[in-house]
């Protein structure tokens, strides 16, 4: 498994990079952790004749948690999600979501940056990011600008930042209530078969506000509006619970793999919203 | 002479059988300083790799290397037309057929190897390989045998006559164009007639899916051949290096002599490394070429899709038994799917392997079992996966029957067993489809391991669950997977057991050094096994001179003496019993130096531990020490000098470990995620050389068989594309799916074998397989479910609740 | 083939210097160029951790990493965790607890423990399980490797504990 040549590059601030992906077009690529990208170029499924390494870049990295949300560089790694405890405390659904994405090694490399931008239905924090309403912020030749994670993602690998542009961060609300990421998989180190990713705020017994996001499910994550409205201004018993998962099987169009046929997948995104909700819901 | 120490001291010190010696290959591994064949750099080595086909089933147009050859660093690409001049382009099989090196006018399954490209580095190489043009006709596939016996489309057109005739294959008559043999055991009619006048019979079907050994280490080689001095070195992953010595002679013309094969560290082989497979051929070949050395190492997509796939058997039963559960009959047929070639490892008349033990652990007086083998369009394979020949079928097939009968009977599949298994005092066994059982406690074990378990109130608490899950209160069940099997390891007896004509017996040669140290050289090769410190343990015991004191040597066939190498758990069994016997040999020379050293005559010494003493004065004695110095030092009348023994073993007969074991699962009916909540295994491998080894085999083994029975598979689509090709989608389990074991065990020793060990590396594997399906199908039970195929993975669990309707 | 990269990079204390391809893997530099044998390749697709190294401080698995990445970086491989004389507690207890067979996995397994012990000194079976999940084993069954690796910790501690 050897890639085809490439010529590498490593330039040490964002006008470099950017004048390395005008110059190149369609032929360069920006590497992050590398995790998604260098398998792909090793079984040559993926071709890239000029690599920009994304390691050198300044003002990539860091997570700063200020009143008006929390912004995480794009190359801050899976592990540094794990082990920030501000972070954790701020928003303790990143923490536990990280933490059920590949295994130790490979979450020291992966970036944030990297997994929201890959556009790979398999990766788990595109949903965690429409779940928790999300800006991802681009650069590129024409100047900065914000897209919503929930307007992001196209189809699988197709998103909708530019060849020439690179996302820096991401920058989310402060989340409110109770969280639960709970995601079904074959082993450690695997995709999600379905996983769900759920904010919850409480009012007494009530639900006031809930955001629901799955993984895996279709060719894009999938933002569920109508799962989490069917919550709001119910006490998420049972007849809401099931109204959820009503909701949100019209939005998902998972499709066979070894993990198993459609039909099987439609009812395990089913379990996992539900014990996700209540497990939120419990801490709200 | 006045002795300090006691004689427990002195057993100690041996650390011979029955201690728990820490492994003398641990200290290389645990520094990084192994040395397996991918660290192996020689001067101008090159690097060889295949331009597969992606297609199942194809006729090739043509091949066209000429771009390939102007990568820089490209120096060969071999193509069959290359190798056809040198009569290579095919090679034997282990199986009695025969294989293609390199794609001729034919590919018959996905991976195949179709031209090597050799070059400076690997990086050339990958980069020639993408440039190799191949025009490819694509043929109908198929992936399913019995599809295959049914289809016009001839698969191996080479295995046709004249106008469509059908000469007879190395097993006899073949039926179809697809078929490859049929082979039988037992009595037909008789077992029919039984089955026809039965109380009860219980009839299943069942498909034990292809997987795939999968060690962590793929296979691969370097080939050196010294033009100079006409010499071929050939260093491998190899089980059996002097078989493959002898297929190399065989097949290049090279004598033998003047070939030397040598296995360095093993990185697990679990069958994977018992064949011989084009990548060696072409290496060799390249070398020869080249006049340089060539490097060729799998990558691990080539390992899963190419080399050595293991079962892929669909078998269909039927078993009788009175009302009151005692079994009359047992009736099998296999339709065994090998890929496009036959390139089972099998024991020569052993077509289908010893899967002829499917009468199991129990007393059964007649049965058939008739196989019948079929090409199809996947790789060829059929190794024994961490198991004696096709015996984790066969345990799996009887386990199951025993649970569908089980079922039939409304009785309990614990005491339906017991009720069944062979009598202690029935052994020597003579069982239904022909092998004789050398020894067995299978009562003793069973009740040892229910009580451990405290079955009854598992049974209980699965009841209670039941109940639960009725009433809405839970949504997991509870399944308690029995299994008691019985192994057949230890192949073979020359007279009924040969691979290639290669007789299946072991060997040992020891040479006791002057100061009492020594080493021995054995024809088996460890893959991780612990043979340098298992085998000195042996010796130590037969020999009196420590462990620590003797270097166990394997691999280099140079040096070792002839033996077939290891695979089918008989390493124990064959070269262990050829250790002991050189042992004894070496004993008995020394008794002579001892008896002339302590001027009484031979008989009038006796061994004690670690020296011969004089009858009756034990404070008379000659260390084993001393008698070493002395027999290369002193002229002793009417013996050689020198202390060196070799011993070659045919065994008189297999061994028989067995074993019980439970697992407790609890399930989630809704997603279909098992959990393992207790594994219990009670081995009985007879004597026990080494403790730590065996309970670390153990655990090993009932890993692998977790893999197989709850995921792993090699998964073909309906073009004969391997889905399953990384690791990604091919289920090997991390620390975290896998549960604690506990281990106990009970000790029944080999009545034939020389110091009663049977073998254990592969039973947890045979025992362990049905032992993790029968707890998924147990949980369902209740619910009516009779059989589900492996594997159990979260999804089939969920459709089988869904089938039975507990999801609605 | 594209342009050799001018490489430097420390690999167990020592300096290397070379120029190699940048699509050369971490894992065959040092293996191939370096003669460092001691990390394996088990599957090349970052899911075995056989090439399991440490670099700047973390585990990575080296197949997935180009060398012109680890261009300038500080990277410990088994060989430089311990030797014969100055074993590392983790070689001992894997051979006192009997944590190996073939001794594939071995250098990756004991290279990730060792920043496992850091990350967390005193792990559970749980943690010490999941922390080490990036780690295949096809021979032990895991029972013994987390023996060895309590073990190993229960000896550092005490060690530790003396020291002070
Ligand atoms: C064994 C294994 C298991 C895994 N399991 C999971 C899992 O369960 N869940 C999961 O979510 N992921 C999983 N991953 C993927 C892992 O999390 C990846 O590391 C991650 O998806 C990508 O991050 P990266 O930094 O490695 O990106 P890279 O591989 O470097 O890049 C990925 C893609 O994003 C682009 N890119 C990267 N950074 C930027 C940027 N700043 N701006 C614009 N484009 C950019 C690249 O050009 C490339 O196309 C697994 C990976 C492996 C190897
Ligand atoms: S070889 Fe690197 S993870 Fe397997
Ligand atoms: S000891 Fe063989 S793979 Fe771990």
């Amino acid at each position: 498994m050897i890639p085809a040549a490439f010529a590498y590059y490593r330039p040490t601030d964002m006008a470099g990079v950017i004048s390395l992906l005008q110059e190149h077009g369609d032929d360069a690529r920006v590497m992050a952790g590398g995790h998604s990208l260098i398998p792909m170029m090793k079984l040559r499924m993926a071709d890239v004749p000029h690599l920009i390494d994304l390691q050198a870049v300044g003002g990539l990295s860091g997570i700063a948690i200020g009143s008006g949300g929390i912004r995480i560089g794009a190359m801050v790694t899976q592990s540094e999600i794990i082990a920030d405890d501000a972070l954790s405390t701020a928003a303790p659904i990143l923490r536990e979501a990280a933490l059920q994405i590949a295994d130790p090694q490979v979450r020291n490399m992966g970036t944030v940056g990297g997994n929201v931008a890959n556009g790979d239905p398999g990766n788990d924090m595109p949903g965690l990011m429409q779940c928790l309403d999300a800006t991802f912020s681009l650069i590129g030749p024409d100047g900065v600008r914000d897209v919503p994670a929930r307007d992001f993602y196209e189809a699988a690998y197709m998103t909708a930042r530019g060849d020439e542009e690179v996302l820096t961060a991401v920058t989310i609300p402060l989340p409110a209530g109770g969280y639960a990421y709970e995601k079904q998989k074959r082993k450690i180190g695997d995709y999600a078969t379905a996983a769900a990713a759920v904010q919850i705020v409480k009012d007494g017994d009530i639900c006031t506000a809930a955001s629901i996001a799955m993984t895996n499910l279709s060719d894009t994550p999938i933002f569920s509006e109508a799962a989490g409205a069917a919550l709001i201004g119910t006490s998420v018993d049972d007849a809401a619970l099931q109204a959820a998962t009503d909701a949100m099987q019209g939005d998902i169009d998972p499709s066979e793999d070894n993990r198993g046929p459609v039909a099987f997948k439609k009812h395990v995104a089913g379990v996992i919203l539900r014990r996700a909700i209540a497990r939120a819901w419990s801490r709200a | 002479m006045k002795d300090e120490v006691t004689r427990e001291e002195r057993i100690d010190n041996l650390k011979g059988m029955g201690c728990s010696r820490k492994r003398v290959e641990d200290a290389r591994f645990t520094q990084g300083k192994g040395n397996y064949v991918d660290d192996i750099k020689l001067d101008g080595m090159l690097f060889g790799d295949f331009v597969r086909t992606p297609y199942a089933h194809a006729r090739i147009v043509s091949i066209n290397t000429e771009e390939a050859m102007k990568v820089p660093g490209v120096l060969a690409v071999l193509t069959a037309a290359d190798l056809e001049p040198l009569g290579l382009h095919w090679m034997p099989t282990l199986a009695g057929d025969k294989q293609m090196v390199l794609a001729d006018g034919k590919v018959l399954f996905q991976g195949q190897e179709v031209a090597f490209v050799v070059a400076e580095d690997r990086y050339a190489a990958a980069d020639g390989i993408e440039l190799v043009e191949v025009e490819y006709e694509e043929l109908p596939v198929i992936v399913d045998p019995f599809e295959a016996l049914q289809s016009d489309v001839v698969l191996r057109e080479d295995l046709v006559g004249d106008g469509g005739t059908l000469p007879d294959g190395a097993h006899g008559p073949r039926k179809h164009h697809n078929h490859i043999f049929t082979w039988e055991a037992g009595d037909k009619d008789p077992t029919a007639e039984v089955i026809a006048e039965a109380d009860v019979v219980a009839e299943e079907s069942m498909y034990y899916h292809r997987t795939h050994p999968c060690p962590l280490e793929t296979c691969g080689c370097v080939a050196s051949m010294d033009k100079v001095n006409g010499k071929l070195t050939l260093w491998g992953t190899f089980q059996a290096p002097h078989a493959i010595r002898t297929v190399v002679s065989l097949i290049s013309g090279i004598e033998e002599h003047n070939i030397r094969v040598i296995s360095p560290d093993i990185g697990g082989g679990f069958g994977n490394k018992v064949g011989a497979y084009p990548g060696y051929v072409c290496s060799v070949v390249a070398s020869i070429v080249t006049g340089k050395p060539v490097k060729w190492i799998e990558d691990r997509m080539d390992n899963l899709m190419t080399t050595a796939f293991a079962r892929d058997y669909h078998m269909t039963g039927k078993i009788a038994a009175t009302k009151e559960g005692k079994i009359t009959a047992l009736q099998c047929h296999v339709t065994a799917d090998h890929g496009g070639f036959d390139a089972c490892a099998d024991p020569t008349k052993f077509p289908a392997g010893f899967m002829n033990i499917c009468t199991g652990s129990y007393d059964i007086p007649t049965a058939y079992l008739e196989v019948d083998g079929v090409y199809t369009n996947k790789a060829p394979g059929g190794v024994s996966y961490r198991c004696s020949f096709r015996v984790t079928e066969a345990v799996y097939f009887i386990e199951r029957m025993i649970e569908v009968l089980a079922i039939e009977l409304n009785m309990d599949a614990a005491e339906l067993r017991r009720i069944n298994f062979i009598k202690k005092e029935q052994f020597p066994y003579k069982a239904a489809l022909g092998w004789e059982y050398d020894s067995g406690d299978y009562h003793t074990a069973w009740d040892k391991a229910l009580k451990a378990v405290d079955y009854d109130g598992l049974r209980a608490e699965q009841a209670q669950r039941v109940a639960d899950f009725k009433a809405g209160k839970t949504r997991s069940l509870m399944g308690i997977g029995l299994s008691f099997f019985t192994e057949i390891v230890g192949a073979g007896p020359v007279k009924n057991c040969d691979i290639l004509g290669l007789g299946m017996f072991d060997s040992c040669e020891i040479r006791i050094h002057p100061t009492g140290s020594a080493i021995a050289r054995l024809g088996t090769i460890s893959q991780g096994q612990g043979h340098a410190t298992t085998f000195a343990q042996i010796l130590a015991s037969e020999i009196g001179l420590p462990a620590d004191s003797i270097t166990i040597e394997e691999g280099d066939t140079d040096t070792a003496p002839y033996g077939l190498g290891t695979y089918g758990s008989r390493s124990t069994p064959v070269a262990g019993a050829a250790t002991a016997m050189a042992g004894r040999k070496i004993r008995a020379k020394a008794q002579m130096i001892a008896a002339y050293l302590l001027e009484v005559h031979d008989n009038d010494v006796e061994f004690d531990v670690d020296r011969f003493v004089v009858k009756g004065a034990p404070e008379q004695f000659k260390t084993m020490k001393e008698i070493a110095f002395a027999a290369y030092n002193q002229a002793i009348p009417g013996i050689e000098p020198g202390l060196e023994a070799v011993s070659y073993y045919d065994p008189p007969n297999m061994t028989y470990p067995f074993g019980a074991y439970v697992c407790v699962m609890d399930i989630d009916v809704d997603t279909g995620v098992p959990d393992i909540r207790r594994f219990y295994a009670l081995d009985d491998c007879g004597t026990r050389i080494n403790p730590m080894i065996i309970e670390g085999q153990v655990h090993g083994g009932l890993t692998e068989a977790l893999a197989v029975s709850l995921g792993q598979e090699i998964a073909y689509d309906d073009m004969g594309n391997v889905k399953t090709g990384t690791l990604m989608d091919f289920f090997l389990p991390t620390a975290w799916e896998v549960p604690n074991y506990e281990t106990d065990h009970t000790v029944t020793p080999s009545p034939h074998h020389p110091i009663g060990a049977k073998g254990v590396g592969e039973s947890p594997h045979v025992g362990g397989v049905p032992c993790f399906s029968n707890a998924v199908q147990d949980a369902f039970r209740p619910f009516g479910n009779r059989h589900t195929n492996m594997p159990h993975d979260h999804w089939r669990i969920w459709k089988t609740a869904h089938d039975l309707g507990l999801h609605d | 083939m594209s342009r050799k990269m001018h490489i430097t990079m420390t690999v167990n204390g020592k300096e290397e210097e070379f120029l190699a391809e940048p699509r050369e893997l971490l894992i065959y530099t040092l293996r191939e160029r370096l003669n460092i044998t001691g990390p394996h390749i088990g599957c090349e697709t970052s899911h075995c951790g056989a090439c399991t190294v440490t670099i700047g401080g973390k585990s990575v698995k080296a197949c997935t990493m180009f060398v012109a990445q680890a261009d300038g970086a500080d990277i410990t491989t088994i060989e430089g965790i311990g030797g014969p004389d100055d074993l590392h507690p983790l070689q001992t207890a894997f051979k006192e607890h009997h944590g190996l067979q073939c001794g594939y996995c071995t250098p990756g397994m004991i290279t990730r423990a060792t920043k496992l012990l850091e990350e967390n000194p005193n792990p559970t079976e749980e943690e010490i399980r999941f922390g080490m999940a990036g780690n295949l084993c096809r021979c032990t069954g895991y029972q013994n490797i987390v023996k060895s690796i309590q073990a190993a910790a229960a000896e550092m501690a005490a060690a530790k504990e003396a020291a002070e």
